[in-house]
């Protein structure tokens, strides 16, 4: 299922998928003025000074993309890059095509809609300057920012033609040739984030920053065992104290992803609602998952990891038999944790419930289901509720969810004022929809040369019944399926109160890590080179295509590709030549997601005391033909990397009576400056259309790490997070 | 009570409990909203302010505390000549991802390049392992603080194989 996520959140949010709407939003004309500022189309509009404003349709996170969908509007419109300024787009489907990010979608969804969009105001344009020179159009062409006629030697600035080329028909879509790569002026250049010179001055942009006339500060307390009730609190008590102007309880559902019960504290500024927490006292009904813990779930995954699977996930060939028969056989258990999603910037929202109306500002990922939300919630009609995105500090999946919005509209509407909901860190990592904790039981034979006969895997995950919960089930097309003879992949589900949900590179950013660590076990039980090993199960160049499922389409996966970035990357690292000391060691990882193949080499030295020190990271990828905006897509790279590996040397998150024990960064660790090494970003182009770049350089960084903790001290690491004290050696 | 602290060279009176931390007298009574929450407890640097030229943590720092101290924010870095050649040197770079903790790591870095005009790869780590970067950023951050230095961007950390 993870190849198909992104896919399966379009048809959650409920429209249609895909550049159709996107060309139609194209057509709507409309004109503000003769001599004002022209909207040639829903995303571009042009000034008679010749600014060009394009809106920016998609919720920024952090991965660029307010300047990058601009960039490919501009390419084609043949703007000047000087001329253009960019313009966050208020949340209308309609008129933009879907708006949302998740799934690393932005590239492959609107690389070609957006060009469009980009050629259909240039075409307009074009036709502009031809009826006003009475020539063909097709004589004429453009440069940067204006139309040329070579034969008459006339040129008109875009700025001139725009009034005229906006009461112009929208040409169809399909009849516009889009440019060659080769005269790409924008595309393929990097462009600095068109929001950065506000960042760094410290302008309000983020939700948290949003102000509204006569705004209260809003801080919510929710039973720390998910989905628990409300008994009874103190209200009285807490009204009493400073500043504090309601205290009340908040009456939510049962789903986990939208309101839940709670006891809201409203006052004149956030720190003295927050202040007011601390006399709070609260009855909870805590429901039926009270008892859930890691080291429960950790017992009933053992006891099913050692009973067949209760689901059969694939089957191939004669697994039992080949084990039987292989060479040498391989068994060993993986296990990594919960973990939560940690955006910098915790959830908040601010919003105004009044007279019918909802207004909403909050940094989300996916607006549209939000307001459903929201009007689900409150019981009013979408069309009552106005959201305004605002730029999200971090996303990663977690705002995907838009909890946050519909306990901040009930608390509005019952306090009867606008009200800025703000959670503190330790209500953010207690209140996440984490990364779901897994166990794998895997098996591996080898033949008498080497080569991996027989494969398998007992996943043991969580769920309701036999169905996994969210970003907690596994593709039945999981590497190494369909290159390995025999073969068979099993699941079982442990229930489970604990929410879940997608984090950067969903499924991926795990079972990587599981995967590309046992394979590894097999290389060097293979008595191979790991590449050699990786390199001989790829096999020579295929392509695996799988029809489309209920789900949608499934992608291709193209063996050709990543072997080109294995060779790449251990070509960069200079994987076979270097002479390392004991206690250094290279270790390597592939991965396919997100339509991207990434190829991973780490470096990493292991004291004799077992603490790991990260020396270099290597990435090779292939996102397709073109890296629109260079710049932007180093940084995602190297982002996603050590992302990876603060993930894998510091973040548990451990449930203990049915509730999270961390709660800050003291006990779930990000990356710091100083264990951050270097990394070292290599694209190789190849001829596919381009594909996102916000999630699948993260999976492959983790085992790459682990591997090369193997090479470095000989010990296997097979549950995460690393723990440390385990690998002291000499 | 009435506090006078000094803000960006700025004497501002505000009438709030001394316990009230820094951070959120500048985001929620002076409307500055430059500094960042993202823990509350000093674990990860987004609230980062200079009091006298040293970096502290805003959400734990009461405003009974700052007395006289002159407070620099990310609204007002860009006075002093350190700050503006930061704060270029992270555009030239385009070090910044989501941005959220940004102004608290450029904060931290104008305060190392008062007292270090030319940080070691050991002085950035010493410097800014307070602040996390959620994005982790952590590359562009060091090249940025090297290029505001005037020293080279490169990594003297590198890792070079035969």
């Amino acid at each position: 299922m993870r190849d198909r996520l992104s896919r399966r959140f379009f048809l959650q949010a409920g429209a249609a998928a895909g550049g159709g709407l996107m060309l139609s939003a194209v057509l709507p004309v409309t004109v503000r003025g003769a001599a004002a500022t022209a909207m040639l189309n829903a995303f571009v509009e042009i000034a008679p000074d010749g600014r060009i404003t394009i809106l920016a349709k998609n919720p920024e996170i952090g991965q660029g993309i307010k300047t990058m969908l601009p960039m490919l509007i501009a390419e084609e419109l043949d703007a000047d890059w000087a001329d253009v300024t960019i313009v966050g787009a208020p949340v209308d489907e309609a008129r933009f095509g879907r708006q949302f990010a998740g799934g690393s979608m932005a590239t492959p969804l609107n690389w070609e809609p957006l060009r469009r969009v980009g050629a259909a105001a240039r075409a307009m344009l074009i036709a502009a300057a031809a009826q006003g020179w009475g020539v063909p159009a097709a004589e004429c062409d453009t440069g940067p920012g204006k139309v040329r006629h070579a034969k008459s030697q006339r040129t008109a600035d875009y700025g001139s033609l725009a009034a005229k080329a906006a009461t112009l028909k929208a040409p169809d879509p399909k009849t516009l040739k889009l440019k060659d790569k080769a005269d790409f002026r924008i595309i393929g250049r990097s462009v600095r984030g068109i929001d950065s010179p506000l960042v760094v001055t410290g302008k309000p942009l983020f939700g948290i920053d949003v102000e509204v006339p006569g705004m209260l500060y809003a801080v919510y307390e929710k039973c720390p065992v998910f989905g628990g009730k409300v008994v009874g609190a103190n209200l009285d008590a807490v009204k009493a104290l400073p500043g504090v102007k309601d205290a009340f309880v908040v009456r939510g559902g049962s789903k986990l992803e939208g309101l839940l019960d709670g006891v809201a504290i409203v006052a004149d500024n956030w720190w003295l609602a927050n202040r007011a927490r601390a006399a709070l006292k609260v009855e909870w009904d805590e429901g039926p998952h009270a008892g859930d813990s890691t080291s429960g779930f950790a017992k009933a995954a053992a006891e099913l990891g050692g009973k067949p699977p209760a689901t059969v996930l694939r089957q191939d060939g004669d697994a039992t038999t080949a084990l039987k028969g292989a060479a040498k056989m391989i068994e060993a258990h993986y296990a990594y944790p919960f973990l939560s999603h940690l955006t910098l910037e915790p959830q908040n929202c601010t919003a105004h419930v009044a007279d019918g109306k909802v207004e909403i500002w909050a940094p989300t990922q996916l607006p549209v289901p939000g307001i459903k939300l929201v009007a689900e919630t409150l019981g009013v009609p979408e069309s009552a509720v106005t959201l305004h995105m605002q730029r999200c500090g971090g996303g990663f999946g977690r705002r995907l969810r838009n909890d946050v919005m519909a306990e901040a509209a009930a608390i509005s509407r019952q306090a009867g004022k606008p009200v800025k909901l703000l959670w503190t860190r330790e209500d953010d990592m207690r209140h996440d929809f984490y990364r779901p904790a897994g166990f794998h039981f895997f098996k591996g034979g080898l033949d008498g040369e080497g080569r991996l006969v027989a494969f398998t895997d007992h996943f043991v995950t969580f769920g309701d019944g036999n169905k996994p919960g969210s970003s907690a089930s596994m593709s039945p097309r999981e590497f190494p399926a369909r290159l390995v003879p025999h073969l068979d992949y099993g699941v079982s589900v442990i229930p489970f109160g604990v929410p879940t949900g997608p984090l950067r590179a969903p499924g991926s950013n795990a079972f990587a890590f599981a995967f590309q660590s046992f394979l590894d076990e097999l290389a060097h039980a293979a008595g191979q080179d790991p590449v050699a090993f990786r390199l001989a199960l790829l096999g020579e160049p295929q392509v695996f295509k799988t029809p489309p499922d209920e789900d949608g389409p499934i992608p291709d996966f193209d063996t050709g590709r990543m072997r080109g970035v294995l060779e790449l990357a251990a070509d960069r690292s200079g994987w076979d030549k270097a002479s390392l000391p004991r206690g250094t060691g290279m270790g390597v990882a592939f991965y396919f997601s997100h339509l991207g193949y990434f190829a991973e080499v780490v470096q990493a030295t292991v004291s004799q005391k077992g603490e790991v020190r990260l020396d270099k990271v290597w990435v090779a990828g292939d996102v397709g033909s073109q890296i629109i905006n260079p710049t932007g897509a180093e940084n995602q790279v190297q982002g996603a990397a050590l992302d990876g590996l603060g993930a894998a040397l510091g973040q548990a998150i451990t449930i203990d009576k049915g509730r999270t024990v961390e709660a800050n960064f003291d006990a779930v660790k990000p990356l710091r400056m100083d264990q951050a090494p270097p990394v070292e970003v290599h694209f190789l182009t190849t001829d596919h259309p381009p594909t996102g770049l916000g999630e699948p350089a993260l999976p492959p960084v983790i085992p790459a790490l682990c591997n090369a903790i193997f090479a470095a001290t000989g010990k296997r690491v097979r549950k995460l997070p690393i723990d440390q004290g385990d690998l002291a050696w000499g | 009570m009435a506090y006078t602290i000094k803000v960006n060279g700025t004497a501002r009176t505000v009438d709030v409990d001394g316990d009230m931390p820094l951070l959120w007298v500048l985001r929620d009574v002076l409307d500055l909203k430059g500094s960042k929450f993202g823990c509350g407890a000093g674990l990860c640097g987004a609230c980062t302010v200079q009091l006298n030229g040293d970096p502290v943590r805003s959400c734990s720092t009461p405003v009974s505390a700052v007395g006289t101290a002159a407070i620099t924010t990310i609204e007002g870095i860009g006075d002093t000549p350190i700050g503006r050649k930061v704060q270029a040197a992270w555009l030239d770079v385009d070090v910044v991802q989501c941005g959220y903790c940004q102004a608290g790591q450029i904060m931290s870095a104008a305060a190392l390049l008062a007292k270090t005009p030319a940080p070691t790869d050991r002085d950035i780590d010493a410097a800014m392992s307070g602040n996390i970067c959620r994005c982790a950023t952590y590359t562009r951050i060091r090249a940025a603080i090297k290029k505001a230095a005037g020293l080279s961007t490169a990594d003297s950390r590198e890792i070079r194989h035969a």
